[in-house]
This record gives C-alpha cells, sequence and structure tokens, in this order.
C-alpha cells in the first residue's frame, strides 16, 4: 500500500517541482497575502491595541494551513482530471482510500510549508512570532489540518459528480466556512443564530483558541477536544459523501466525462 | 441461422477463456447502451469491439474495467469475478486510449516511474528501458510529455499499458491520429508483443483494414446489442461484403447484417 501511495506522492512532488505555476501556488499567493495582512497590521499598531494585531496575522496564518490542506487534495484530483489521467489512475490497482491518503500527504506537505515560509517571514518582517502561541500551536495546526481534509474530500466528490462545472469549488469551498470559523474577530461579533453554526465548525476553536493564546496565555484542552470530535464527524461525513458521489460516477457512466473529454 | 445465434471462430474450452461476459446490460436511464451483450475471448486472442459511434463499444470496455458498474449481466476475466475481485483483476490488466494522456508536465522517466510503482514493477528501470525500445522511443526518457509529438505520446500510452506484463489489455483506438508509418510501427510491435507473451487484446478501432490485419475475431455492436461476430473471413463471408468498411457502413446505416444480404440477394 505504502508504495503505491509513495508513487501518488511522488507523482504530485514531480508536478510541483516542474511547474512554477503549482510551486507558486504554494509560496507565492500565501507571501502576497502575508504581505497585504502585515502592512494592515503595521499601520494598525499604530492605532490599535497590539494584542488584536496578532490575532490578524496568526489568524491570516492559520488560515492558510486549512486551505492549502483542503486545496491538496482537490487541486491534487483535478490535475489528474485536467491531465486526462483519472482514468489510466482508476485502472491502476491503487484503491481509491490509497489515492485520498497520498493527497492529504500532500496537504501535510504543503501546509507544513507554508507555515514555516509564512512563519519565518512574519517574524522578520512583522517581529510577529507565531511559536509564542507554544505548545498549542501543533494541536491547532493538526485540527485545521483534518478539517482541509474533511472538506477536501466532500468538495472532490461534487467534482467527481458534477465535473468541469464544479472546479470552481475547488478555490471557493473554504470561503464557504469562513465568515463562520471567526478568522479575523471573535465570534461574539456574530449574530446568535451564526454563532451555533461557528461552534458546529472545528476551525472555530482554533482560531478562538489562538486568541485566548495570545490575550492572556490560557489554553482550553476541553475546546479543543470538541474540534477534533467534530473534525472525526465531518472527515467521516466527507468520505461518506466521497464514496457516494464515487458510486453514483460509476452508476451512471460519468467517468467518461471525468477523464476522457 | 441468423448471423448472431452462431460464434464462428470460437472453440476455446473454459480453461483457455480469459474473458468471459454473461448478459452484460448497462442502461442510463431510458437509454439502453448495451443490451443483454455476451461474448468470450480466449489467451493471446485478439477480439476486435466494432460499430459505429454510440453502438456500446466504449460502454462494454469501461464495464469491463469496473469503471462503470453494469446494470445486470456477469464479467469473469482470468477466471475472477469482476465485481468481487476488481482490484486483483486490474493488477494483471491494462488499457490504452486515444483519448486518454499520462500527466504532459512530468517527463517520460516520471510518468512510467509513478505507474511502475502503481503496478509494483521489478526491475522497473530496466522495463522501462526495454519497452522504450520496443516501441522505438528511447530518446524521449527524459523528455516533458507534452512536448512530444502525437505518435510519441501514443507509444509512451502502450509503454504505459504494458508495464505491468498484463494478461489482458484494453485498446481504444490506439492508432487513432497517428500518420500510417507511426501506426504500421504500433500494429508491428502489438503483434509482437501479443507473439510472444500470448497477452489477450480487446481493440477497437474504425479503421476497418487495420482490424483485418489485427484482429483474430470481431464482434459488431449496434445499439448496444451484437449484431455480428467472427472471424473477419467468416464475417465477410455472411455478410456478402468484400470488405469490412462495407460491414461496418451497413451496420452503421442499417443497425444489422440482414439488409445487406438481402440487397445482395436483390
Amino acid at each position: 500500500m505504502w508504495l503505491r501511495v509513495g508513487a501518488m506522492v511522488a507523482r504530485y512532488m514531480y508536478l510541483y517541482r516542474r511547474s512554477l505555476a503549482r510551486s507558486g501556488e504554494v509560496f507565492f499567493w500565501p507571501v502576497m497575502e502575508l504581505l497585504v495582512w502585515g502592512f494592515l497590521m503595521t499601520y494598525l499598531r499604530r492605532h490599535m491595541l497590539p494584542a488584536a494585531i496578532v490575532w490578524l496575522l496568526g489568524g491570516m496564518i492559520f488560515w492558510d494551513v486549512l486551505y492549502r490542506s483542503q486545496q491538496a487534495i482537490t487541486l491534487s484530483l483535478s490535475e489528474d482530471i485536467w491531465a486526462k489521467n483519472l482514468i489510466n489512475l482508476f485502472i491502476a490497482p491503487i484503491s481509491v482510500f490509497e489515492l485520498l491518503l497520498a493527497t492529504c500527504f500532500m496537504g501535510v506537505i504543503k501546509a507544513t510549508i507554508t507555515i514555516l515560509v509564512l512563519g519565518t517571514l512574519a517574524s522578520v518582517l512583522y517581529a510577529f512570532n507565531i511559536l509564542t502561541i507554544g505548545a498549542a500551536l501543533l494541536p491547532f495546526m493538526l485540527v485545521l489540518l483534518l478539517f482541509g481534509w474533511a472538506l477536501g474530500t466532500f468538495t472532490m466528490g461534487l467534482i467527481l459528480r458534477f465535473g468541469k462545472a464544479a472546479e470552481a469549488l475547488v478555490w471557493g469551498i473554504p470561503f464557504l466556512v469562513q465568515p463562520f470559523s471567526a478568522v479575523f474577530y471573535p465570534v461574539d461579533v456574530l449574530p446568535l443564530p451564526l454563532r451555533y453554526v461557528a461552534y458546529l465548525l472545528p476551525s472555530t476553536y482554533v482560531f478562538e483558541g489562538m486568541r485566548a493564546v495570545v490575550s492572556d496565555g490560557t489554553f482550553d484542552v476541553r475546546t479543543l477536544g470538541i474540534a477534533f470530535g467534530l473534525n472525526l464527524v465531518y472527515l467521516g461525513l466527507g468520505s461518506l459523501f466521497f464514496g457516494l458521489m464515487l458510486r453514483v460516477v460509476r452508476e451512471r457512466g460519468y467517468i467518461s466525462r471525468l477523464g476522457m473529454e | 441461422m441468423s448471423l448472431t445465434d452462431s460464434v464462428p471462430g470460437e472453440t476455446s474450452t473454459s480453461d483457455d477463456l480469459v474473458i468471459s461476459v454473461k448478459g452484460l446490460t448497462k442502461r442510463f436511464g431510458d437509454l439502453t447502451a448495451v443490451n443483454g451483450v455476451s461474448f468470450s475471448a480466449r489467451k493471446g486472442e485478439i477480439l476486435g469491439l466494432l460499430g459505429p459511434n454510440g453502438a456500446g463499444k466504449t460502454t462494454t470496455i469501461q464495464l469491463m474495467l469496473g469503471l462503470t458498474t453494469p446494470t445486470s449481466g456477469e464479467i469473469h476475466i482470468l477466471g475472477l469475478d469482476l465485481r468481487k475481485h476488481r482490484r486483483q483483476i486490474l493488477k494483471r490488466v491494462n488499457f490504452a486510449s486515444a483519448y486518454i494522456s499520462l500527466p504532459s508536465n512530468l517527463t517520460v522517466e516520471e510518468n512510467l516511474t509513478v505507474f511502475s510503482r502503481l503496478y509494483g514493477v521489478r526491475d522497473f528501470r530496466r522495463k522501462v528501458a526495454d519497452l522504450l525500445e520496443l516501441f522505438e522511443i528511447p530518446h524521449t526518457f527524459k523528455q516533458v510529455t507534452g512536448a512530444l509529438s502525437t505518435g510519441q505520446i501514443t507509444r509512451l500510452n502502450m509503454c504505459k499499458a504494458f508495464l505491468n506484463d498484463p494478461d489482458v489489455l484494453f485498446l481504444d483506438e490506439p492508432t487513432a491520429s497517428l500518420d500510417p508509418d507511426i501506426a504500421d510501427k504500433v500494429r508491428k510491435a502489438l503483434r509482437e508483443i501479443q507473439r510472444e507473451r500470448g497477452v489477450t487484446m480487446i481493440y477497437t478501432s474504425h479503421n476497418m483494414q487495420e482490424v483485418e490485419t489485427m484482429c483474430d475475431r470481431v464482434i459488431f455492436l449496434s445499439r448496444g446489442e451484437i449484431v455480428a461476430q467472427g472471424a473477419p473471413a467468416e464475417v465477410l463471408k455472411n455478410a456478402r461484403a468484400d470488405t469490412m468498411e462495407e460491414v461496418f457502413i451497413a451496420i452503421a446505416r442499417n443497425g444489422s447484417l440482414r439488409d445487406v444480404a438481402a440487397e445482395d440477394d436483390d
């Protein structure tokens, strides 16, 4: 199994190694985003409380972990649809689970690169040290990574089912949860009904948790447990949805639409 | 006797049957793409799956690769039930089509390395070198796939299809869009491998001359049903036609061979 998963990871790494546009997706956009938020932070630092400023840059970096994790799954499989290579993969003796596992590994790689690059730049350019979050940093990252996988699996199910018509969702789906995840503001600014929605998302607990650590150094293990529990539910639902869509694709013969047109 | 009642040229015993398809049906809503199709293929046989566009060839191949789920019917490949043993079967099967590609932004070496690992090919460097040599594209090894010519890409797809030494190979219009010289080279290489290793091939093509030279037996499909089958010479004899192209045109226009035979009688 690991040989096949390794083969697929190698396939995606070859792509990033050769394509400037693809590697730019890991480096360029996150750095551009960091610059925008960093300059905003510099401006706000002159007029606002420093603690609030840290939320912004921390929120931006954490958000990118979730985003890259989701994209690792959706872009990896979309690449094979665009390259008309999907049928080659679906007739190879690799299971769908192994295929998804390879894309999840890509998520780990991309998220790790993102946080290393952004963390270093934020420290050098804006004197923002992400390590001040301390021991909570790793579980926070893990929650976001897992939620990204769940969103990615769900998105891929939609792309399998609806084909190229659903491609915009590769980039769009994470932004459906962003307003409710309280990335750049506390949950209590949301209207009451939306707070219930917010607390159904694992990402909310990370962003709230980050703000708590930065503001008063508290780290609530219980809420982190809720986030992991929710992730298990969403990963389960995402996998079920992907499996269901795959079945629909096989029953309705959509595979040629995905792999040959 | 109707042309579809007999299975001319099929003298196999169950021991050397590599493919066995029984009552295969696929419906997409109101459309019946494949309707109760039954056929078999022996070890080392090249079986042509022919018919006009929309006849059900591609759907049949997709059903046999497990890419599409049949509405009813049974598919056994290498003695194994496709529904229950798909992954085991896929290890010993491969597919090449003019309509699918390998990633264009990877080099030939990278593409073949990835698929060698997926198929668990031992000593894959030697295997890849041998196949590139056989298909006369060893110089492309370090080149990016997207920079290759159409003929080279087709031959690269063939290399990928033979990486796992398949017992069964599905070829969907393998020479479409190739110039006659390259098409001839591909056919010769396929014949050579088929002779040496006894690979069973399911072959689709719209080039009827190619079908006559390549296929041991052909199956004509029309509107999802088998309308004629047998060795090319037998199909020609039964259809009272001179060329396979005449047979193809008759089936494409009339949906069966009976009308052609009747026209000949007139």
